[in-house]
């Protein structure tokens, strides 16, 4: 049994959102154009999560892809809460002032965040409340802070991601006297997820990565044909300066047990996560917190597990790597994916693929010769590059579903084999996991007008 | 745009022409403002109309004036040779595979050649020749296979080398080429001129030309054509010819009875350019590299190149009408393929300027062949249209058989394979039709190896048995819309690879077929052979067999329960049709014809049985299945599922029993199998077909049953020398002329159609001879395969060509089929063939220019039928030969 083509199509593009930044004037100012973004499950419920955010008091426009492991909820608090933080950390003194005033006061409060999201991304409400405490808190402590000194994108970048992996680990020391938010805040800590997040603003990227999802940027060279620039490091086994700088961090007498089988003391394969207690807190908090936790947290076996050789903790951090890259013309987009994406493609497919997309969505316009003169030959050359930017696949409206589609399909030629996508698509649940990851792209395309 | 293809037109010969024509012709061009105001009134009745200004409704006009009838309106929507007409590419050439389709090329090629000087109109005809390259072996082959029914046909043709090749054409890259074909004859005309000069002839002949006049609707009486109705009145007439090319479909069914006309539009393109720096002779020949998939004439010293892609594109499904065919889109990267291949094998062009991409549709057919003929349904309806990008080459030639099938009855040469009755109302689907157009626009150039099978528009006609058949391995071929199985291939077998290779030499499925042959011979096997058509004619007296006795040629007067074999004769004799008729009851027959007899056979009985209620005529094909159970445990197996006695004293061969088998009651057993060999014809009403199926598969396993298909009975009927209709026999065969004399009752005592035909053969011999030919020193393996239509010599001179050809696996050779005829040495002319002229040669068979030695029979190997079982042995022996 096979799906059909329309059946494929329609699992493909059951999460795919677009975004486009509005024009004026028939213009668009922004460097960047808009953003395809999917994400294909594999795990039921899927543990990836994305988000993607304007930030409306300081220019710029946030994106991340989550990837979430023992369980889906770190990485569904950090993707509803990390843009807040970073976007907290780049708010000028005075309007960190004003906001602090309307909420004291009442008044209603300045919107930071202009979400675009797809349906299926949701927030959470119970923990709303919870949440926003812990962001005003944040504030409060960066308004006392004031140094005066206009703030440095990499730094709040850097700020964001340790504050928030910093209060869920918190949140689950102090608990709640909610049952359902006390056992939420458990999960989130004890759950984990990684971060790749880019921030642009005008020709600024940042890209600020935590853990073994990738940024990626697709350049086009001179000729026409597509490369792909790394904007991150992976933090995992196969990362050399990654193993160096966990080895450090620890008595040389653990050297041996830190890094066992590719993974974190033989159990975790990134390197750097938000969540993850187990990595970071002392055997006695976590004792402690296990047993006057909830019933829930007590009959979980990964919970109450202690790593082995786990003698000085922390082991693992939230800190992310920076990575600024001045934009230039030839850089056309950015994907961000999950490890889901880069274990199915090279690099250099997915710039190739993504490039040809793109390219060939924008050159379909019929050419007529018109009154000019033109050779048989320069027609054919003319023709054979346009046939060269446009795929084969018209049939995504998406990037992302586009390289999803590539990923999962893809035979040994690197064309995509229906035979093989439906196969991989009817996969049952309990199978899947074993033939691929979650996968979740964004994929952000920059005017090359304005850079 | 258009203001180049009006130098093409060139209106300086427009006015050359006959000045009574342009009188009557009241036609105006669009450019010019001094317009006649003057509009001729048309005529309140004619004998025909012919609707269509084209290359086929001029040629038509031509052709029927010429034959002396010259009470005929031609009318156009527009004006003359203003559709795709004038945009196509003017190539005349005779390179074409099937022989009817080369004669009509050779014919219009001779035709266009005097007509400037017949008719004072500049044609623009200009020899060129033409160069077919190839780039494959397998091409090359296909082209020697050309090459030789050419020759045959006196055609100057050769097979050349590369090096050759750049000698006739300065631009040609040969570089990738194996060889190719040269014909020196084939030339270039301006096809809009040619169709101008055949109206200005016809007006000359009294044919009345209304342009700017579209009909809107064809009146039917009593299934006759009346009158036809135009947007400037109404013309009464006897016969009505639609030539309206791709706008026929629509007009087929504007008409009380709707004719099916099979055809779809496609866009077509192709380049102009400007005139090269040194411009381009113009005799120059014609360049068509089909593995490149396009063709390269010169014009007006640049060069006019265009092809047929692998992705068509299909127009006008929803049936979208105009006056002419203007303003389609140029698609630059739609042709940029055919570019590509343009400069690949004229590299030297890259730096010639474009001048133009033309867009011109042309209409395509689900076979790849053109249409022509009368309306199943209608009478006086006749079609011409349907070119498949060939109007220009089969215009002249399609013309005049068109003419001569109206004049005369029937046209000189058999058009069966274009005969508008090969289709059925199944075949006109617009979602069919426009598939079916995609796949075959690419095939124009596609390599033709022997046996291919359409891929689109399948599974519409199926047996009940399908699934049960496919699951066990069936590979399919299609039949007027039927699936017929081919072979069934083994569990285990690697089943991608089969069926896919293409090959001119032996294929992959011989062993598969051999062991399907060999449980037939040796035990048992079952085929679905339910696309038969299958009609019942019954009267409440004697009305059925009377006509029946007149309709055929064999006697039906038989008692009920016996089966007999006999032709549906025209009045020259030949076979209109070849079947088998069981007498169920004193007043009811069942008739059994091949699959795609179902709408020819229905209308010839239609048209010619009495109108009389008390006769009946139905089609019942989609009623039965049809299992045929061949081989000699066929009795065992059918003994067990029936308390009825099958032995050969209570069940001979040629009778028709309905009997119970299993538990399923009213199957008609027949003790036939179409191929000579032992068994029995089972026919099954459609509900009972699964559980029959299982029940025979059942019983039949302690015998070896086992399913198999066509390839296999194929086969078995040509070592038996058993000829088939469509295949071998024609409207222009006797049954005299194929060793059927037994199955013609010429004193049965009444007259039927054909007689006087046939005695008069009788007396006078027959000027060719059905013969089967075993191939002498073919090396199975190594050789080239025969397929049909090879050339046959004797003491190495041509005379006849094979209808048919297989594997025998019992002979362990390669049988062909095919008619001998007796040229006179000096004059060509043709004389009697008799046994002696047949036994006394040494024939040669040509596969694609290469002779082998053949050994000529006029009966089949006697030692074939060592399991007869058949009490009257003369009738037996009679029934394969003579």
């Amino acid at each position: 049994f096979y799906l059909t083509p329309p059946q494929v199509n329609s699992i493909l593009k059951a999460s795919e959102y677009s975004f486009k930044v509005p024009e004026f004037d028939g213009k668009n100012v922004s460097s960047v154009l808009g953003f395809d973004s999917n994400q294909l499950p594999a795990n039921a419920p899927i543990e990836d999560r994305r988000s993607a955010a304007t930030c409306l008091q300081t220019r710029g426009m946030l994106l991340g892809v989550f990837d979430g492991h023992a369980g889906c909820a770190c990485a569904q608090a950090v993707s509803e809460r990390l843009f807040y933080y970073i976007a907290v950390s780049l708010l000028p003194h005075e309007t960190l002032l004003e906001i602090e005033d309307a909420v004291e006061s009442g008044r209603a409060l300045l919107p930071i965040l202009q979400w675009h999201k797809h349906p299926n991304d949701y927030f959470s409400k119970e923990a709303s409340k919870l949440y926003f405490n812990s962001l005003r808190t944040y504030w409060q402590e960066l308004i006392d802070l004031n140094s005066g000194e206009t703030t440095d994108v990499k730094e709040a970048l850097i700020n964001a991601f340790k504050r928030l992996d910093n209060d869920i680990s918190l949140e689950a020391q102090v608990g709640d006297s909610n049952s359902f938010l006390n056992y939420l805040v458990l999960r989130v800590a004890f759950s984990g997820a990684t971060a790749c997040v880019a921030h642009v603003d005008g020709v600024d990227l940042h890209i600020a990565n935590t853990g073994d999802s990738r940024a990626m940027l697709g350049v086009q060279e001179e000729d026409g044909s597509w490369s792909a620039v790394n904007l991150s490091y992976d933090h995992n086994a196969q990362n050399k300066n990654e193993v160096e700088r966990v080895k450090t961090e620890h008595p040389k007498s653990e050297e041996k047990n830190l890094v066992k089988q590719d993974r974190l003391l033989g159990l975790l394969m990134p390197f750097r996560a938000f969540g993850d207690v187990k990595f970071k807190w002392s055997i006695e908090l976590q004792k402690r917190v296990i047993e006057s936790g909830p019933d829930q947290l007590n009959e979980n076996e990964y919970a109450k597990f202690i790593p082995p050789n786990y003698h000085t903790p922390p082991y693992l951090t939230a800190e992310p790597e920076v990575i600024y890259h001045r934009l230039r013309p030839q850089d056309k987009f950015l994907v961000l994916a999950t490890d889901g994406l880069w274990e199915t493609m090279h690099r250099q497919d997915v710039a190739r693929i993504v490039g040809e997309y793109l390219t060939g969505v924008h050159h379909q316009q019929p050419i007529a010769v018109g009154g000019y003169k033109v050779t048989l030959g320069q027609m054919h050359g003319l023709l054979t590059e346009r046939r060269a930017r446009i795929s084969s696949e018209f049939e995504d409206q998406n990037a992302a579903t586009h390289l999803i589609r590539h990923a999962v399909g893809h035979n040994e030629f690197g064309t995509v084999d229906h035979e093989r996508l439906s196969k991989m698509l009817s996969l049952p649940e309990e199978l899947a996991r074993m033939y691929r990851d979650d996968i979740t792209i964004i994929v952000v395309q920059f005017n090359s007008h304005v850079i | 745009a258009a203001r180049m293809f009006l130098r093409l037109l060139s209106y300086i010969h427009w006015r050359v022409a006959n000045p009574k024509w342009r009188r009557m012709t009241c036609s105006q061009q669009s450019t010019s403002s001094t317009a006649e105001p003057h509009v001729a009134a048309l005529p309140a009745q004619a004998q025909v109309v012919i609707c269509g200004g084209g290359i086929m409704g001029t040629s038509v006009a031509y052709h029927l004036s010429k034959m002396g009838w010259k009470d005929i309106v031609l009318l156009e929507q527009g004006r003359l040779a203003a559709g795709t007409t004038r945009f196509c590419a003017g190539i005349v050439s005779t390179a074409r595979r099937a022989s009817i389709e080369l004669k009509m090329a050779d014919y219009s090629n001779k035709l266009y050649e005097q007509l400037e000087q017949e008719t004072g109109v500049q044609t623009g005809y200009m020899k060129t020749g033409s160069i077919s390259l190839a780039q494959t072996q397998d091409r090359l082959i296909s082209l020697k296979r050309i090459a030789s029914s050419l020759s045959v046909m006196g055609i100057p043709c050769e097979i050349i080398t590369p090096k050759k090749v750049a000698q006739l054409h300065p631009l040609i890259n040969i570089h990738d080429l194996v060889g190719a074909m040269y014909v020196p004859e084939d030339a270039l005309v301006s096809s809009a001129n040619v169709s101008l000069a055949l109206a200005t002839a016809a007006s000359r002949n009294g044919v009345q030309i209304h342009e700017r006049t579209s009909v809107s609707h064809v009146t039917v009486q009593k299934g006759r054509v009346t009158a036809i109705e135009t947007d400037r009145g109404q013309i009464k007439c006897q016969y009505f010819v639609n030539c309206a090319g791709q706008w026929a479909y629509e007009l087929g069914h504007a008409a009380e009875e709707a004719v099916n006309i099979p055809l779809h539009a496609c866009e077509h393109f192709y380049i102009l350019t400007h005139p090269l720096n040194e411009p381009l002779a113009s005799n120059l020949p014609t360049v068509v590299d089909p593995d490149g998939r396009i063709y390269i004439r010169n014009w007006q010293g640049g060069i006019l190149s265009g092809g047929f892609e692998k992705n068509p594109k299909p127009l006008f499904t929803e049936g979208r009408n105009q006056l002419e065919i203007q303003n389609l889109q140029e698609d630059w990267d739609h042709f940029e393929p055919l570019l590509g291949a343009l400069l690949r094998r004229m590299p030297d062009l890259e730096a010639l300027q474009i001048m133009q991409l033309v867009n011109c549709p042309e209409s395509f057919t689900p076979d790849m062949r053109c249409i022509m003929g009368e309306s199943p349904t209608v009478r006086g309806y006749f079609v011409l249209a349907g070119m498949n990008s060939a109007g220009i080459s089969y215009g002249g030639g399609a013309g005049k058989y068109l003419a001569e099938w109206m004049v005369n009855g029937y046209p000189s040469e058999n058009v069966w394979p274009l005969d508008l009755k090969r289709f059925g109302t199944l075949q006109s689907s617009r979602t069919f039709l426009r598939h079916r157009v995609m796949e075959v626009m690419p095939l124009m150039c596609d390599l033709k190896v022997p046996r291919w099978d359409f891929q689109t528009g399948r599974q519409l006609r199926t047996s009940p048995l399908y699934d049960r058949l496919d699951a066990q391995g069936a590979r399919w071929m299609e039949k007027h819309g039927f699936e017929r199985v081919k072979y069934f291939v083994p569990p285990g077998n690697d089943l991608l690879d089969l069926g896919q290779s293409k090959t001119f030499y032996k294929p992959d499925w011989f062993d598969i077929v051999g062991s399907e042959v060999k449980c037939c011979k040796e035990a048992v096997c079952v085929i679905d052979m339910s696309s038969f058509t299958k009609f019942e004619i019954s009267s409440t007296g004697d009305e059925a067999l009377e006509s029946l006795q007149y309709l055929f040629s064999n006697d039906l007067d038989v008692p009920v329960g016996h089966v007999v074999h006999t032709g549906m004769l025209n009045e020259k004799g030949g076979y209109e049709n070849d079947c088998s008729i069981a007498r169920l009851s004193k007043r009811s027959f069942f008739m059994i014809s091949p699959t795609d007899q179902q709408v020819h056979c229905w209308a010839w009985l239609k048209n010619r049985l009495p109108d009389d209620s008390n006769l009946t005529m139905e089609d019942v094909t989609w009623k039965y299945t049809a299992l045929n159970l061949i081989g000699p445990r066929a009795v065992d197996v059918l003994s067990e599922l029936s308390y009825a006695p099958i032995t050969p004293e209570h069940f001979p061969s040629f009778f028709c029993k309905e009997m119970s088998v299993g538990y399923a009651n009213g199957i008609r057993v027949m003790s036939i199998t179409h191929t000579g060999e032992p068994g029995f014809m089972l026919y099954i009403p459609i509900e009972y077909a699964l559980h029959v199926y299982n029940e025979v598969m059942n019983m039949g396993q302690k015998y070896g049953i086992r399913n198999a298909g066509y390839y296999a009975l194929r086969s078995l009927r040509i070592e038996k020398f058993f000829a088939f209709w469509g295949q071998d026999l024609d409207a222009f065969t006797t049954p005299m002329e194929c060793g059927r004399e037994f199955q013609v009752k010429l004193d049965k005592g009444m007259q039927f159609v054909g007689q006087e035909a046939l005695l008069e053969q009788k007396q006078n011999g027959v000027y060719k001879r059905f013969t089967m030919f075993i191939l002498e020193d073919h090396d199975t393996d190594a050789d080239l395969w025969p397929w049909w239509g090879e050339p046959i010599f004797r003491n190495g001179r041509y005379v006849g060509k094979t209808t048919s050809s297989a594997y025998s696996y019992t002979l362990e050779r390669h049988v062909c089929l095919g008619f001998v005829h007796h040229f006179d040495e000096k004059t060509g002319e043709e004389l009697v063939v008799t046994t002696d002229f047949i036994n006394q040669g040494e024939y040669e068979i040509d596969i694609a220019g290469h002779r082998f030695q053949a050994k000529a029979k006029l009966y089949p190997f006697s030692s074939f039928f060592t399991n007869r079982r058949r009490k009257d042995e003369m009738e037996l022996s009679g029934y394969q030969g003579e």
